[in-house]
């Protein structure tokens, strides 16, 4: 029973940090109907950051993950960076398709100019402790920090964000341009400047993610937003693309799903199980738990 | 004697033209075979363009000419790598063949490709059907998760597992006796990887050009039309999937061959060495969605890229910021792909397809159009 409910809280801990990663693809696919392959990276620029950044916020006396801060605006400023340099004249001029193949280059080439930039190198890198070690414990389970601060900590920023996109005039905004580009335009909303503010936000939130991986597995390596983000991408698809409610509910039953399969059946095979859920959700219902099937217009 | 159309004229032409070129090579490997830079760098060469050739045509077929963006070729090259590896070793084992010699060894090796291109084929059938009821950005990342599946179940099997092809001896068994050529081999064997990269290029020309071809091509300008002008749309979705999976099988069975050992990390999707999914759509990008020529052209482009990046004497003269980059060939090959789809997004080649028979009208045409622009500027001067 303990080894259940331990499972179950690791479950959670991991689908709090995919339901993070998953709501940056989600909103970017909301608005601009374009996979992000580069959000993965994003989440290795902001741990790479907090390399940088943990030490100066201890130096100054302040706790080590007021780093997330600054993460968080290396990441904001690298996705919009990516969307004007790269997204945004790709989908002046092409179709979806190569918009998909940009968003892969730019993957690709955030991921290998880490590598080539001497500060960072190849080599993976050793993160200091982010949260206090040790736990309380409940009977026979241990509920370590990290895991209560990762679950806070992401609960009240999806809270946070729920309210932004349901309360604020940006947030209004942000959804007016998802659903009808044309018509928001007629309102009088900036869409280009929406879409920018869509990508510094999901970008900000990677660096939130990134935070709460770090504090986990204290290693950065280049490519380790790749995997990462594709499975929060999955997340978001078993969710239901586009629905905010829908990437948190994603992530955690995809946690859920790789931590029980890690404990129950094989930690080799955790990858393909989470595949697999999503390729039975794809085939039994494309639009996801929470979204609605639209029929196709002629 | 029925009298040729001009098809058939063309494919008479293209026998006659491709026997002659691989008559020439037979002859050029025998004279200069022996030794040297031929044997050392020319030939591996060769062997490398010979699969990359394949597998870019290969996803040309899904990717330009079904419009459907695949991220998972490389776990179908997985597949057919390890089907031909395992199957070749299975057969040394029984004592077919001994020291790569004989007819034996010959038949082997063909049904090693043969089989490779079918297992695949198979798999991706079993990919295709359900995937294939998507598209667009779903079809991209079902894909992506299958060919990592393939990847995860194949490291998982206690036969070919990571331990078991990959590292320590048992690597050196498939160079010894399996598949795995040294260069020797390879420049004995090079007439088998001529042919079977032949055979596969027109094969594929030939579906494009069927009324398969038409038929998918339209699936890519307007799937409601086609479906509406009555073609099935999921029986060609998923045949030519099954047809490109075939493919990519067989181009993986020419990798076990061109390699000595096997290591599913070098199927993976992201890995900085040049054979990944991704590449392969760099390629197929660069020459031209929707032209085996450009596939073919820019197979050998990019892997002559990838060898100067690598190898060449000229990189030790650049600063040493240029030579960092060079340290890390995706990025150079990320850029090339975001310049490519920005500026000249449909390739090099477009959708043009070279063709021996219409060479000589091609030619002159574009002498007329020439003719005629300099005609037109010289009446613009003389009017302006």
């Amino acid at each position: 029973m303990s080894t259940f409910i331990q499972t179950l809280i690791v479950g959670i801990r991991l689908g709090s940090v995919y339901a993070l990663v998953a709501l940056g693809y989600t909103m970017v696919y909301g608005i601009i109907r374009l996979i992000n392959f580069a959000h993965g990276d994003f989440i290795m620029v902001g741990g790479y950051t907090m390399i940088f950044t943990v030490p100066v916020a201890l130096a100054l006396g302040l706790p080590a993950w007021a780093a997330v801060a600054a993460a968080a605006v290396v990441c904001a400023l690298v996705g919009m960076g990516t969307e004007l340099i790269a997204y945004r004249p790709v989908r002046k001029k092409g179709n979806n398709m190569t918009a998909l193949i940009t968003a892969i280059a730019m993957s690709l080439f955030l991921e290998n100019l880490a590598q080539a930039i001497p500060a960072i190198g190849p080599n993976p890198k050793v993160a200091s402790q982010i949260f206090a070690p040790g736990g309380i414990e409940i009977g026979s389970v241990t509920m370590e920090y990290t895991t209560i601060f990762t679950i806070i900590i992401s609960a009240v920023v999806m809270l946070l964000l729920y309210w932004f996109t349901q309360r604020t005039r940006m947030g209004r905004a942000m959804r007016c341009v998802a659903e009808d580009k044309a018509a928001a335009t007629l309102m009088g909303i900036n869409v280009n400047n929406t879409i920018l503010l869509t990508f510094a936000i999901g970008s900000g939130l990677a660096a939130v993610a990134a935070l709460m991986y770090m504090a986990q597995y204290p290693r950065i390596y280049t490519t380790m937003g790749s995997l990462l983000g594709l499975k929060a991408f999955v997340s978001a698809v078993l969710g239901g693309i586009g629905i905010i409610p829908g990437a948190v509910l994603g992530g955690v039953v995809i946690g859920l799903v790789e931590s029980f399969t890690t404990s129950y059946i094989s930690s080799s095979m955790a990858d393909t199980f989470v595949f697999l859920i999503l390729i039975i959700v794809l085939v039994l219902k494309p639009a996801g738990i929470m979204g609605k099937n639209v029929g196709e217009k002629v | 004697m029925k009298k040729l159309g001009r098809t058939g004229q063309g494919y008479l032409l293209n026998t006659i033209i491709i026997v002659l070129l691989f008559t020439a090579a037979q002859l050029v490997t025998a004279a200069f075979g022996g030794e040297g830079s031929f044997k050392l760098v020319l030939v591996p060469s060769i062997w490398q363009c010979c699969y990359l050739m394949i597998l870019a045509a290969s996803l040309n077929l899904v990717l330009g000419f079904l419009g459907q963006l695949s991220l998972g070729h490389c776990g179908f090259m997985a597949v057919g790598a390890y089907t031909a590896a395992l199957l070749s070793l299975a057969c040394e084992r029984a004592e077919l063949f001994k020291d790569k010699e004989g007819v034996v060894f010959i038949l082997v090796l063909f049904a090693c490709v043969l089989a490779a291109g079918i297992l695949s084929a198979l798999i991706g059938l079993l990919v295709g059907i359900p995937a294939l009821r998507l598209k667009g950005d779903y079809l991209a990342i079902i894909t992506l998760g299958f060919g990592m599946i393939i990847i995860n179940i194949i490291n998982n099997l206690p036969f070919c597992g990571q331990d078991g092809l990959a590292q320590g001896s048992a690597a050196a068994s498939l160079y010894k006796n399996g598949l795995g050529f040294g260069t020797k081999s390879k420049v004995e064997f090079l007439w088998a990887a001529l042919l079977v990269t032949i055979v596969s290029v027109t094969l594929m020309f030939m579906f494009v050009r069927s009324k398969y071809g038409r038929a998918i091509r339209a699936i890519r300008d307007d799937e409601i039309a086609a479906a509406a002008s009555g073609i099935n749309t999921s029986y060609y979705k998923v045949l030519t999937f099954v047809y490109s999976a075939f493919f990519a099988g067989v181009a993986g069975a020419l990798y076990s061959c061109a390699n000595a050992t096997l290591s599913t990390s070098s199927f993976a999707f992201t890995n900085g060495g040049i054979l990944n999914s991704t590449f392969i759509v760099v390629m197929v990008v660069l020459g031209g969605m929707g032209s085996i020529t450009g596939s073919v052209t820019a197979a050998v482009i990019m892997f002559f890229i990838n060898y100067q990046i690598k190898n060449g004497s000229w990189v030790d003269s650049l600063p040493a910021a240029v030579q960092a980059v060079f340290q890390y060939p995706m990025l150079v090959y990320a850029i090339v792909l975001i310049v490519v789809i920005m500026f000249r997004p449909r390739g090099i080649f477009g959708s043009y397809e070279f063709s021996l028979i219409n060479l000589k009208r091609e030619l002159k045409a574009a002498l007329e159009r020439r003719a005629a622009a300099k005609a037109e500027r010289k009446e613009a001067r003389s009017n302006g």
